[in-house]
């Protein structure tokens, strides 16, 4: 009884995550600043675990950071989301898979909405229609990518190569976790472990041998804040964010900081260089700045990818003091290669080099 | 003067956003904005929930519904199911609609950002592709960004990239008919409107303020100023 009541209680923060056959759409941040991560899920979940993941290359964005600086009404957000549920009904698919937390925050306001206000979702269905002749159905299932990689955690460590270890200590690496506030705060259903106990990422750092870390602003925003960055005059909010996040965490050694969200991994980093710019500040040990992966990156790094096809070059603060700690042998002349192996140009004044 | 609230009713965002507050100021406590802002979640639901017009009219006009950064951790963590930041979204709407956005320094910016994000997806079929950072815009990107610039083809290529040409992969272009199909929802659902109400009353302000206008980009002396500006203090 006490087994099924638990069941019952923890009912509501669990996520029904497909198996397999995926609608797979691109996030406009991850594809810019992270397409690495990217590309090595789909090559992952496709060529490794032999999954069905079907790419649209008519798939656009969802305009959700237009939306959410609000230069995009809400009727119109929807009907371009409901133009990607078309395209998915047409390839032929009942599940899709967002590689964005601002879409996935969107797809899930946009169905909740159809859900409490049915005449929205005739609206959108005329709007559609009038538009670009298209037609389509509400998915059967939504998972933001990180569910799925969430999913098959345990498969990744089964294979795994490198586990977040310190080589040299042997103990556990300080991992901290940082999901991005539209994956659940707004409908914690979606996520996997709700708004309160949000496990997508910390259930696969725990999977992978690392140390979850908890500190006060552990849940707190990264500070993009949407119209707060992309203005620069109110880039002073988006900063002291990420600054308030980095001081709380600092007093707990992280390894490394996890992200869920593209928009935030690229404002962590980002940041963290511009606090050592500015102010000759950082927040890691050693006088290094704090490396943030994506979760596709540490799973490429625990299953023994080079790092140079994860992308991880291409962050400011660089990962190799995060290398040398998990033990992993890397080939410097490799870093900034191109697919067929030309040299390129070596960036100048990066972070942890 | 408009009936504000019954305005604000016709967005279901509203609808949804507000029940009925109870004052208890757990959104405040909770707030990114209100940490650095001179920005008070509560006051702002507390007013519309008052349903003074005058006040309302006032707040539409004022810099504080532009200081939310629609987190909305607010969502949450309300006791009563309130949507603080939904009613900010709300609000902003009826500001730009009204053309009263202009009146403020943070509700002149929504200018800048249709100029980039706005005018983006219609451009490339993205908000953000890498080629439309500016690294002159984006300082705090550093220099990797401008290698990346710099070197965009190479570095996308290794991960599967297909900039600017037709394809699966990252920065693949998106072609002229899929881009028209967005026009078109634009066109049909208001956005196409609600980019011509934001030129039309920035055109109206830049004149007022004497700054210059252009039809088209973001050399101009108007957007440099929304875009760049802080003269009033907005913090505590």
């Amino acid at each position: 009884m006490i087994e099924e009541g638990k069941k019952r209680v923890w009912s509501d923060y669990q996520k029904e995550i497909p198996d397999d056959h995926y609608f797979y759409v691109r996030s406009c941040i991850r594809q810019s600043f992270f397409p690495g991560s990217e590309q090595f899920f789909l090559r992952f979940m496709r060529d490794i675990l032999g999954k069905d993941f079907f790419e649209n290359p008519s798939h656009t964005t969802c305009t959700g950071i237009g939306y959410h600086a609000d230069v995009v009404p809400f009727q119109t957000i929807q009907t371009v989301v409901a133009r990607h549920f078309a395209l998915m009904k047409e390839s032929g698919y009942k599940n899709i898979a967002i590689s964005c937390v601002t879409s996935f925050g969107i797809y899930t306001e946009i169905i909740e909405t159809w859900k409490h206000f049915p005449q929205e979702l005739e609206k959108v269905r005329e709007f559609l229609y009038k538009a670009t002749g298209r037609e389509f159905d509400v998915p059967e299932n939504m998972a933001h990518t990180s569910d799925i990689i969430y999913k098959f955690r345990d498969e990744i460590a089964a294979k795994a190569k490198n586990l977040l270890i310190n080589k040299k200590t042997g103990e556990p690496l300080n991992i901290v976790e940082h999901i991005g506030c539209h994956y659940a705060k707004m409908f914690p259903k979606y996520g996997v472990g709700g708004a309160e106990f949000p496990r997508v990422l910390s259930g696969m750092i725990e999977a992978w041998g690392g140390k979850v870390i908890d500190y006060p602003e552990r849940r707190h925003c990264c500070g993009f804040g949407f119209r707060q960055y992309l203005v620069q005059a109110n880039r002073g909010y988006s900063l002291s964010n990420t600054i308030k996040k980095f001081s709380s965490m600092q007093p707990y050694k992280p390894d490394m900081v996890l992200t869920n969200c593209p928009g935030c991994t690229m404002l962590m980093d980002k940041w963290q260089y511009t606090m050592k710019e500015m102010e000759n500040v950082v927040y890691g040990e050693n006088g290094e700045s704090i490396p943030v992966l994506t979760y596709e990156e540490l799973a490429g790094l625990v299953l023994g990818y080079n790092p140079w096809d994860l992308g991880l070059q291409y962050h400011m603060v660089q990962s190799e003091p995060l290398l040398r700690k998990l033990g992993i042998e890397y080939d410097p002349d490799d870093k900034y290669k191109t697919s067929d192996g030309r040299q390129m140009p070596i960036p100048e004044n990066m972070i942890n080099v | 003067m408009h009936d504000y609230s019954k305005m604000l009713m016709e967005d279901i965002r509203f609808e949804e956003g507000l029940h009925a507050c109870m004052n208890c100021g757990v959104c405040t406590a909770i707030c990114p904005a209100a940490e650095f802002y001179d920005y008070d979640p509560r006051k702002v639901v507390d007013l519309v929930q008052s349903g003074n017009n005058e006040e309302i009219e006032k707040l539409l006009k004022s810099e504080t519904i532009w200081y939310c950064g629609e987190c909305m951790s607010c969502k949450t963590r309300c006791p009563r199911g309130n949507t603080p930041a939904l009613i900010i979204m709300a609000l902003r709407t009826l500001s730009i609609k009204l053309g009263f956005f202009t009146e403020s320094e943070k509700g002149r910016q929504q200018f800048a950002i249709k100029r980039t994000v706005g005018e983006n997806i219609f451009k490339y079929g993205y908000c953000v592709a890498a080629y439309a950072v500016s690294p002159e815009m984006h300082r705090e990107q550093g220099p990797i960004w401008e290698y990346i610039i710099n070197n965009t083809k190479d570095v996308y290529e290794r991960f599967g990239g297909h900039v600017k040409v037709p394809g699966e992969g990252p920065l693949r272009e998106i072609s002229d008919e899929v881009r028209q199909e967005l026009k078109s929802i634009f066109d049909v659902t208001g956005g196409t409107e609600m980019f011509n109400t934001i030129e039309k009353h920035s055109k109206k302000k830049a004149a007022e303020m004497g700054l210059q206008y252009k039809k088209d980009g973001i050399d101009n002396e108007y957007f440099i100023e929304v875009f760049t500006s802080n003269k009033k203090k907005h913090t505590i």
